[in-house]
Formats: structure tokens, sequence, C-alpha cells
């Protein structure tokens, strides 16, 4: 069994990171019924007996004594980071996984990257090496970060190339929480730009999010459980709800977060629990990434929710998968069906069989354009435990280049203000950054456009086979 | 003589613990007590307190498959693995062969060299050993052809018998058919047999004979290991002189593998049915030869939609190379193996026909009878046909079509090349399965 460490970098980072570790105990308290720590708890958690002097780990098998999580929290401004210490979720941190300073980033990524960056790097190194040592067998690395701002957008992207560097045997799973057109700070394309560079070079994989997706979804639940008659919604059914966690009040945009914590929850279950057709973690990198930089994935969740009635299971089920392909349950706003799929991923949690898997696959795969080198580029798993409150669940990965619409809006919003040289002189007024960072990074993003353009332009036209070698008789 | 299983990767050993347990409770049927007995000395070896322990090595890259097959083979409480006949490690091979056979294969290769060594020591006389694993995946491919290299270097007058699962053609890894092109191809030059089955003919089966509605993964191996347990379990040769043989991967291997170029062999056995529907039914030889013949020649895996219109070329159009019948399916040899009731009254003649084989062998060579007068796995009568002939070709050709297609935009080669092999080495493989391709095409 692997373990996992979460590294959450910014405000962002931080609040979606809390999210994730409510819910994952949650998870584990749901299936863990004698209070074992066994090694799906071990993927993500330590555990510590607080009565050795050393604070030494336990091995697995023994019972739980102190659960500590495998993470380590980064932020250059206290108050995100001081209010988890506060919180319910205080007894799961150790004060040496954290790093903190007090001034913040200014919402400016050059500050991140290479100020702070500089000034930490030792600092930093030295908790993910500890956080390293005490895994087992250390698969992943998983980065929660946004790309609007100045720590989670900087410091996070020279955390990811620290990652690289330092571990480069290990897998690095990006969350980026991405910027809407209307975001109140003014250099949010900039920074994302800037990131966006290091993304495609230093990270196996990216899980894009758009807070404007996260909106609807929650919009949308809210909708559906708040005075209408007919079916009502389990209560801590929904991926939005962190109810039977530890917090108990939600916070604003907790709703939100909840989504993004269960993304994560549910990319990590079939390597966590058992099934009829594991996939691990590094098997997603391996099918998802035909080409090293374009690994950027759309995640999709279902069922947004569970009826509290029983309906017809079979029925319920195709919805499942059909609702994975809407609009509506992506994360990012993207349209995948009128673009090329280069490979999809679709990993089932609960009592769904292989017959329900190939059915949907046989039923779907007519609408959903390919591209012409893999036409049957499905990578399946099945993790017979499922999330808390559904009895089953799906999440969609997947490889398409719709994400080149959102990239290229990305590239509108940094020429508008980059051509009129607007707040340049606050990132260039920062030791290590020039103006060629700028350009580097807005041709990197261009190149990447172009790559899926490039595949796009071969949607719909008949693709000849290539011809096969033929064998001297 | 006992047969040593090694079983590699997620695949090989849940479709081995099924094949151990149809085994197992076959040969205690209340069946009479030689069969039994060979059985039982093939393939488990008995603890001092009686009890069975499989004559297996279980090989995985990550623990949880091979925890819940040594669990479930400890409930069944007739059976189970023995306790340090088991390797993991934590990590899987990331559905890559390259991993699995550049990094993990030669990393472990003592340990598991060892622990088969002990499982060989264990038995009086090895008939032989059989590598069970999938070819999509990472482990089982991967790792199983580098373990294959190895036993083939450490034990190289054994036979050494392949049983591989190729995947669903819709996918269940993406680059399954990269993998699956990799392990033919280095496996062709290694194994002695390679024997196969497909998980879309085997679901096939679940649905339209067995009327399962929610197939599992369970219920699909649990097929497989009916399938080749029939083929396994002790039976009379030609050679064994009214005993049951005691060398039947050597006798399996020369009745049907006698060509380099032709080694892969596919499995049909009938009947197929719901156990609830067992009592119900009576079966003759008649009836059961008449629709297996009819299955080899039209290429039809299961018994069910078969296509009676296809018939052997007729003796004047057998020079022409491509002739009536392209859906006429010509074997190289064939292996019969019935079971059951008044087996010895079965008429097999229909098998022996010189129009169902390729010219160069003659009928007494092509064609092999086994029998056993005891009924495997609660059929009265069942039928096996262990085939070296055309019917691997179709999915064979498509499978190489789907990988050569990716290659050529060399989508997914850098997650190879990042872990040791080239693309040259690609293109080997690619040479090797079309020139299989090629003398499977050349039979009709």
């Amino acid at each position: 069994m692997t373990q996992s460490v979460v590294v959450q970098v910014g405000q962002c980072g931080n609040q979606v990171g809390c999210r994730f570790w409510d819910l994952a105990l949650r998870e584990h308290a749901h299936v863990n019924k004698k209070g074992l720590y066994d090694e799906a708890l071990s993927s993500f958690f330590r555990n510590v007996d607080s009565r050795k002097s050393d604070g030494s780990a336990c091995g697995v098998g023994g019972r739980i004594q102190h659960l500590k999580a495998r993470a380590v929290l980064v932020d250059m401004e206290e108050g995100v980071v001081n209010e988890i210490l506060q919180g319910a979720l205080s007894e799961v941190f150790d004060s040496a996984q954290l790093l903190t300073d007090v001034s913040g980033s200014g919402n400016n990524w050059a500050v991140g990257h290479m100020t702070y960056g500089s000034a930490y790097r030792e600092q930093i190194v030295d908790k993910l090496r500890k956080a390293a040592e005490d895994c087992d067998c250390l698969q992943c690395f998983f980065l929660i970060h946004s790309m609007g701002g100045g720590t989670g957008s900087g410091l996070g992207t020279r955390v990811l190339s620290l990652l690289e560097d330092e571990f480069p045997e290990v897998c690095r799973i990006v969350t980026s929480v991405y910027p809407t057109a209307e975001d109140d700070v003014i250099t949010s394309p900039y920074n994302s730009v800037l990131a966006m560079r290091e993304l495609t070079e230093h990270a196996n994989c990216v899980l894009p999010v758009e807070n404007q997706s996260l909106l609807d979804i929650v919009s949308k639940i809210k909708h559906m459980s708040h005075g209408k008659p007919g079916p009502t919604i389990k209560r801590d059914s929904t991926i939005i709800s962190g109810q039977g966690g530890l917090s108990e009040a939600e916070k604003p945009f907790d709703a939100m977060n909840n989504i993004v914590a269960n993304l994560l929850l549910n990319i990590t279950s079939s390597a966590r629990f058992e099934g009829s057709l594991n996939m691990d973690l590094n098997e997603i990198a391996m099918n998802l990434v035909p080409f090293p930089r374009l690994h950027y994935l759309v995640p999709s969740l279902t069922p947004l929710y569970t009826l509290a009635d029983v309906s017809v299971h079979t029925r319920r089920l195709d919805q499942m998968f059909s609702d994975a392909f809407s609009k509506d349950h992506q994360l990012i706003r993207a349209d995948p069906k009128h673009s090329l799929y280069l490979a999809c991923a679709l990993m089932v949690r609960g009592n769904v069989q292989v017959s329900d898997l190939r059915r949907n696959i046989e039923r779907l795969r007519t609408s959903l354009p390919f591209v012409s080198w893999n036409q049957e580029g499905w990578k399946t798993g099945l993790c017979s435990v499922p999330p808390v409150g559904h009895s089953h669940s799906l999440l969609a990965l997947a490889n398409n280049t719709c994400v080149k619409h959102r990239f290229m809006e990305l590239r509108e919003r940094f020429t508008k203000l980059y051509r009129k040289k607007a707040h340049l002189h606050h990132y260039l007024h920062v030791e290590g950054m020039e103006q060629s960072c700028f350009s580097e990074a807005i041709t990197s993003l261009s190149s990447l456009i172009e790559e899926y353009h490039h595949l796009d332009a071969t949607k719909g036209r008949f693709m000849q086979d290539s011809p096969r070698l033929s064998i001297a008789r | 003589m006992s047969v040593v299983t090694v079983q590699l990767g997620q695949c090989g050993n849940q479709v081995g613990q099924e094949l151990f347990d149809s085994i197992c409770s076959d040969s205690q049927d209340g069946q009479r007590k030689t069969y039994s007995s060979a059985s039982c000395e093939r393939f488990f070896h008995q603890t001092t307190h009686g009890d069975l322990v499989a004559r297996a090595v279980l090989i995985d890259m990550e623990p949880k498959v091979i925890n819940h097959s040594m669990t479930k083979a400890a409930h069944s409480g007739r059976w189970r693995y023995g306790d340090a006949s088991h390797f993991s490690q934590k990590q899987g091979s990331g559905n890559n062969w390259a991993n699995g056979y550049c990094v993990h294969g030669p990393r472990h290769r003592e340990v598991v060299e060892e622990l088969v060594r002990r499982e060989v020591e264990r038995c009086d006389r090895l008939a032989g050993l059989m590598a069970m694993m999938s070819v999509a995946g990472g482990t089982g491919s991967g790792v199983g052809t580098y373990a294959t290299q190895c036993l083939r270097d450490v034990y190289p007058k054994s036979y050494i018998l392949n049983h591989l699962t190729w995947p669903y053609g819709t996918g269940e890894v993406i680059v399954q058919n990269y993998n699956s092109v990799l392990t033919l191809a280095h496996l062709y030059q290694l194994s002695d047999a390679i024997l196969v089955h497909e998980n879309d003919t085997v679901h096939r089966i679940c649905s339209q004979l067995l009327n399962i509605k929610h197939i599992s993964f369970s219920d699909v191996n649990r097929v497989i290991a009916h399938q080749l347990g029939s083929v396994l379990q002790p039976a009379l040769t030609a050679d064994s002189h009214g005993a049951y043989s005691r060398n039947p991967l050597g006798e399996m291997v020369s009745a049907l593998a006698c060509h380099p170029e032709y080694k892969l062999l596919s499995v049909c056995t009938i009947p197929q049915m719901p156990s609830s529907s067992l009592a119900y039914s009576t079966f003759s030889w008649p009836a059961l030869l008449k629709h297996l013949r009819q299955m080899l020649i039209s290429n039809s895996k299961m018994e069910e939609g078969i296509d009676w219109q296809v018939r052997p070329p007729a003796a004047s159009e057998r020079t022409r190379s491509l002739t009536a019948g392209a859906s006429f399916n010509t074997s190289l040899a064939n292996l019969l193996i019935l079971r059951g009731k008044d087996v010895y009254c079965a008429e097999t003649g229909g098998f022996e026909d010189p129009a169902l084989y390729t010219s160069w062998l003659s009928t007494e060579e092509a064609f092999n009878l086994w029998k056993s007068p005891v009924p495997f796995n609660k059929y009265e009568k069942s039928a096996t046909l262990v085939s070296n002939s055309q019917a691997l070709l179709r999915p064979l050709d498509n499978m190489v079509g789907k990988a050569w297609n990716m290659f050529a935009s060399r989508a997914y080669i850098h997650q190879y090349i990042k872990f040791g092999i080239s693309e040259e080495d690609f293109l080997d493989s690619f040479t090797s399965l079309e020139q299989v391709i090629s003398s499977y095409s050349q039979l009709s």
C-alpha cells in the first residue's frame, strides 16, 4: 500500500485542504469500524503514539492512537492556518508540518515564486523530506493551490519544481483552482499564465477546477433541496456536505471546497480500498497522458446527491454514467462532447459490476468523439467501497482538447493587461523577475494551445490506418 | 506429476484462486479415488495435518489482491495457499509493461525464483510450470514476461505453459494494446504454449449461456477457471496406458504446439449452463460433438449463434490458398477432452476429417483425444476443445492493428521509454507478431 502527501499552499489551497482532511476522516470512520490503523488509513495518515517520547509513528495493524495527516501546509499569511489550528482539525496537524509568514504575497506571483521561494527553500525541502521519510512507500504528492493569487500560484509552483528536483520518481498531481473572468484580483491573468508554464513543465497531471463551475453545482444542489415537493435528498449524501465530519459550522466556500475534496477522495479511493479492478495513482498518469505536456484532465463527479427514496438500481446507475458526461457535472466550464477526447478514465465506487461498466461504455462511446488512434481509449477502475452517503459514485477524468478554450481565454485576458504593461512594475521590481519570464510564459501557453489545435484538426477527418509492417514471405 | 502455478498480477491471482477452487471442489466431489488423488497430487500438496495447500506462487506488485485471494481460499475450508508462498510490493506497475519488465522484474528476480524453487522441490516429479496473467496491465504482463524468462533459464527442460487473459476490446486499460503486443512477442520465444481466454468471449458466455444479469469479474473468472480446469484435470490419454496421464503439459504441448511459429491455443468448453438448469438437462455425445465441431470450423467460441452455413472447403478446392469459407477456421491441431458418463461410446470421427486441418500433418498427428469417465464440475457430460487454429487470428490482428495506429502517433511512448525500452524494442515486437499473423493466415 502506498502513501500520498498533500501539500496545500496559499489561502485557497489550505481551505480546500482543510475540507479534504475533514472528509477523509469522515470516510475512514465510516468504513473502519474496528478502530484499527489499517493500510487504507495509512495512505493519508500517520498513527502517532504521543506517549512515546520521540512521537514516532506506529506501524499498521495496531489500534488508532493519534492520527496525523501526511501534509505540509504553507501560507505566507497566518490567518487561514491559524484558523485551522484553532478548529476541530487542530489535532491532525503537527506544528512541524506548517510553514507560515505574516505579510502575504500581495497577489503577486513573483513575490510568491521568487522572493518567498528563495527565502524558504530550505525549510520547505526540509518539511517535505520529513513527510516523505515518514512514508513506507511514497507514491504521490497532491499539490492544492489556486492560480490567481500570489502565494498559491507563485510559491505553490515553486514548491512544484522543488518536488520535481528532490523527488523525481514520485508522481505529482496538482489540483489548481483557476480564476473566473470576473475575478476581483486584477492581476490574476498574470499570475495564472506565469503559473501555467510551471504546471506544464513540472506537473505529471493537473486537475483544473473553476470557481464558477463549483458555484453552479452548489446552487443546483441547493435548488434541489430547498422547498421543493417531491423526492428529498439524503442530507449527508451531497458532495457539498460536510455533515458527519469534525467541523460543525459550515463556512462560506465550504460547500465549494467540499466538492474539490471529494474529487481527491475519489481519485485515491481505488488505491486505498479494494475492488475487482484496482486503479492506482501511477496508472492515472500512465493512461491519461499520451504526450508529456498535454496533462490537463477535466474532472467530473456524479452523483451530486442521492435521493432518499430508493429507485430502480440500474436506471439510476446508467443515469450516473450519462451525467458524468454532461456539462453540469464538470468542474471546469468545458464542453468535452464537442471537442476531441484523447483519453478518458472512469473511476467507479460502490456496488457496480463490470457488466454495468461495459454496458454504459458501449452506450456512450458513439456520442463521444475520440482521437483516431485511441478510439477505445477508456481506462476503468472498480472500487468496492462507496463514498459516505452513496451506494455508488463515478469520477470521470477526461483528457480532452476542450481545455484549450479556457487557456485561450486566459491568454486573451493576459494579453489585454500585458499590452498596456499594466501593473507590470510590481512584478519586475521583484528580484529574480525579468520581462523574459512573461514572454516565455505566454509562449509556453501558446504552444500548448497549438498542440491542442493540432490534435483538433484531426477530428472528423477520416484518418487512414497506418500501413502495417509487411513480412517477406 | 505435479504442476506448479505462478499467479501474476491482479488477474492472474484472481483467476488462479478460482481455478484452484474449481479443481478442488471437482476432485472432492465424491468422485473415484484414483481421479481424486491424481488431481490432488497434481495441484496440491498435503500437509501433515491433512490440509490441502495449492502448489502455487502468488506474485503482485501491490498487496491488496493477494491478501484477498489468500483469504478467500482459506475461507473455503477445503484448501488454502501456502503461508509463505507469496510476494508483493507496496506499489504496482502502473499499467506500464516497461516498468514491470525492466524495473520490478529484475529487482525481485531472486525472491520469485526462490519461491518457485521451493514449490518445485515439494513436488515428487514436476510435470511443468504454468504462469497465469493478463496482458493488459503492467505487472501480469511485464513482470509475468520477465518471470517466464527467468523460469525458462532455471528450468530449461521443463514445460512452461502461459495462460493469458486478453482484455475486453473496448478497453480496460488504454495502453492495453501496447502491453499485449510487447508481452506476446516476448512470450512467443519463451513459452511452450500460450493458452488464451478473451474477456469479451467469456462475458458473452456469462450473459447468454449462464443468464447472469449483473456480471462481475468473479463470474468471468469462474468461467475461465471451469474451462481451464476441464483441460488440466486428470485424463486418460493415448500414451497413458489406462491410467491417468502423468505428463499432461508435455502431452498437450507435443499434441498441439509442434511448430515454433504456432503456439496460440484457444479453449472451448461445452455445455455451459446455469447450475440451476443442470438437473433438468440431458446431454448426448453426438449432439455435443456435432455442436463443438461446428463451433470449431465456424470459429464460434460459444454454443449460441453458431453459423451452420460454414463448411470445410471441398477436397478439390484445398489446393487454393484463399477459398470458400473465408469464415472457415482452419486448424493446425486439435485436442479434444471428453469427460463424463459413457465417454467410451463417444464417436469423434467428425474431428478426424482432414478437411478441418492444414495439409502438413496427417490426421493422426493433428487430432488428439483424451477421456475421463469422471464427470467434471457437476456436468454429466462435457467436452473441451483445445485448438491450435486460426481462432485467435482476428483478435490478434485487431490488437496489433490498434497498437500500431497508436504507435504511429507515438502516443504514450514517452511513458515506456522512461523505464528503459526503446522504439526499436517496439518495432521488434510488432515485427514478431506480424510474422505470427502471417503464419496463421497461411494455414488456410
